[in-house]
């Protein structure tokens, strides 16, 4: 059996799998609420390994390892931002959240404010947050997929995505939180497993002399010392057409590293699809073990990483890392031109004499993929034997398998949180102004996950062509500027009120997503000799340098909270009195808010 | 909700068991955050900002950079732990005592 048939059993088997559990869970559903909250009676254990498979998504796994076998060092900047960033939601946001909301984060936000205006504000920012991460993941799962099943067809990469997003439809609908919960739990037990293997197995090579991995992965890599200190992919030194550097590009770069980190360690606390994963435990004590338990897990499983990405750096060949390089019609090399690379007056190189290449001429070569979002199952085939061998099929199908597990389930968080808002905010809230019942709000939400996973399909298919670990990343930064302002301001600030959360979420979420549009990554940079990659290559509008809003967005966020705030009138001190009691004791947890 | 219910929310955020609650919550937690953060972006715009230093081998291929950065995690794991004691220690008791009396008092 090689190594396609296999990954298509494997990927099969755990869709076989989770479909069963899934449909048991549907099954043993009871009140309409467990919808949204699973029968909120998960332990903290489970739900803290939940957490960690619902956070630890592919732009993890596959992103950080490839980040890391790339550019080195810097992909370790990924994985401390995401990981530090629990601690915002340990010490501030997971026990008060628990023991004031029930369902959602418009529940918190909007608890002592008027709710219509606050409601649909929380909705909004939670579907634009939750689809842009589900764009992520589903480019990375089409990707994936297509890789391990050796599919280079573009329409037929279009039918995984969309066959990912049905999927994550049913889960949904017929699992609501209690199935998709165990979808996580399995899945993160199999990453833990999986990850646990290939670190052994790299570390193994090295006679667990972490300084001698390191070396090689600097040898290999072609980058000499520089590949283990920060700099090659964030914060790079810019260069002019001269050669010398260019003060205010490289400003910029090194700003846009610090934008960077903002967002990651402002954002997990933000995200709507975390956020409701403490509503599936009893109490804020659980709500504080499951954190625990998800730091735990998360924390060991970014320390692999660094052995999977320097692994992969080691021992595999950068040609495969990048899935080799652009050829033209002949099998000649190719420049980013389309021209054939001529290397000392000789012209005309195959893929076969790249060792033949001088240093200059190899700077000229294009990858394939040059995202190495594939250097995890890569040094997965090379640990097993290498390519062409049993050993090698099956750690690739394994690995493979586990990181297609890996999307499913944060897929179908993000299809829950997303619906969830939307049926309970939007719909319960506002337009049925409190007055529809449980049954009808259940109904709405599977309309509502059905509609998003659609929608989901058809974004996906557009822009297949973006970075995973990118898209991301963008998905932290709003959901920093807009979610996360205005639930510390809630929780921690007497006088915040209507006014104050409608801006915070609005201001945030705006600012965000306009300083994207305006940023290098939709557009040609405006300062000259900044690196950009846009998605419209010919277009000129790039004012902002930034390819990272947040450091102007998250701050900006917060300022308009401030400023909504003592703008208005409102005063809500009674139900203040309510809220800082109920979200440090308990008190009357799980129940609606009296009005 | 009666006005004397409403009433039992604020009377117990004036209580001294609630404030002292309060106290010892934000006491412990708020100082920590701008702890761990201050201490984050120390790491993050010294990986900008001191490529130089962050550069320098401490043992064999390990240097300073990686050394901050399995420091960053070692202090997470630490946090994580201290906060744990803390409120398994001083809030969880305090609080459930609130709780029982607050739903008594409400009825519930």
């Amino acid at each position: 059996m090689d190594a396609k048939t296999l990954s298509s059993v494997l990927f099969l088997a755990f869709v076989a799998i989770t479909l069963v559990i899934v449909y048991r869970a549907g099954r043993s559903t009871k009140k309409a609420s467990d919808f949204y909250d699973g029968g909120a009676n998960f332990s903290g254990f489970q739900n803290g390994l939940a957490i960690a498979g619902d956070y630890m998504s592919a732009a993890s796994f596959l992103g950080i390892a490839g980040t890391i076998a790339l550019f080195g060092y810097d992909g370790f900047l990924y994985s401390i931002g995401f990981l530090v960033a629990w601690l915002v939601a340990l010490l501030l946001v997971a026990e008060p959240l628990r023991n004031s909301g029930r369902f959602t984060m418009g529940d918190v936000v909007a608890f002592r404010m008027k709710q219509r205006p606050v409601r649909t504000a929380a909705a909004t920012s939670t579907v634009v947050v939750s689809i842009f991460y589900l764009l992520a993941q589903m480019v990375g799962a089409g990707a994936l997929v297509s890789l391990l099943l050796g599919i280079t067809d573009p329409g037929m990469k279009n039918y995984i995505i969309a066959g990912v997003g049905i999927l994550m439809i049913v889960y949904v609908t017929i699992g609501g939180m209690k199935g998709t919960t165990y979808v996580q739990i399995v899945k993160a037990f199999l990453l833990m497993i999986g990850a646990t293997l290939l670190t052994v197995l790299v570390l193994w090579k090295f006679n667990f002399n972490i300084s001698d991995l390191l070396g090689a992965a600097s040898e290999n890599s072609g980058k000499k010392e520089a590949f283990l200190s920060p700099g090659l992919k964030f914060g790079k030194d810019m260069l002019d057409a001269a050669g010398a550097i260019d003060p205010a590009a490289t400003l910029a770069s090194k700003l846009d590293l610090i934008s960077l980190g903002l967002a990651l360690v402002l954002g997990t606390a933000g995200l709507p699809h975390i956020l409701i994963r403490f509503y599936t435990v009893p109490t804020a004590k659980q709500a504080r073990k499951s954190v625990n338990w998800a730091i735990g897990n998360i924390g060991v499983f970014y320390l692999m990483t660094i052995a999977l990405g320097f692994g992969a750096a080691a021992l595999v060949s950068r040609t495969v890392l990048f899935r080799g390089y652009t050829t033209n019609a002949d099998g000649l090399l190719v420049d980013k031109t389309g021209a054939v690379i001529t290397d000392g007056g000789t012209s005309g190189f195959t893929l076969d004499h790249l060792k033949d290449l001088s240093a200059d001429a190899k700077k000229l070569l294009v990858p394939i993929d040059p995202s190495g979002n594939v250097a995890a199952p890569q040094l997965a085939q090379f640990l097993g034997g290498g390519e062409g061998t049993t050993g090698g099929a099956i750690m690739l199908a394994v690995i493979g398998a586990i990181a297609f597990a890996t999307i499913l389930a944060v897929v179908a968080g993000l299809t829950l949180a997303s619906s969830s808002s939307f049926a309970h905010d939007l719909y319960a809230n506002v337009i049925k102004r409190g007055k529809a019942t449980p049954e009808q709000e259940v109904k709405v939400a599977k309309l509502a996950a059905v509609a998003i996973g659609v929608v989901a399909i058809f974004l996906a298919i557009a822009v297949q062509t973006l970075n995973v670990a990118f898209l991301v990343s963008i998905a932290f930064a709003i959901a920093a500027s807009g979610n996360l302002p205005a639930v510390l301001y809630t929780l921690f600030w007497k006088k915040f009120n209507t006014r104050g959360a409608v801006w915070a979420i609005y201001g945030g979420l705006a600012a965000a997503v306009i300083l994207l549009v305006f940023s290098p990554i939709v557009s040609q940079p405006i300062l000259p000799n900044l690196a950009a990659a846009p998605l419209f290559k010919d277009a000129h509008f790039a004012w902002f340098p930034l390819s990272n809003p947040g450091l102007v967005s998250i701050p900006f966020g917060f300022l308009m909270g401030w400023l909504g705030t003592i703008t208005s009138n409102e005063k809500n001190t009674a139900k203040y009195a309510e809220l800082e009691v109920r979200s440090l004791t308990g008190a009357a947890i799980g129940k609606a808010v009296s009005h | 909700m009666s006005e004397q219910q409403h009433g039992i929310w604020e009377a117990t955020q004036a209580s001294s068991k609630f404030q002292n609650l309060r106290k010892s919550y934000r006491g412990f937690a708020f100082p920590l955050t701008i702890a761990f953060l201050v201490w984050y972006f120390l790491y993050v715009v010294l990986s900008a900002f001191a490529r130089e230093w962050v550069s320098t081998p401490v043992i064999g291929h390990i240097n300073i950079a990686f050394v901050l950065g399995v420091l960053q995690f070692v202090s997470t794991f630490v946090i994580a732990w201290l906060y744990e004691r803390h409120s398994s220690h001083k809030l969880d008791a305090p609080s459930d005592e609130i709780k029982h009396e607050v739903e008594k008092a409400l009825g519930h």
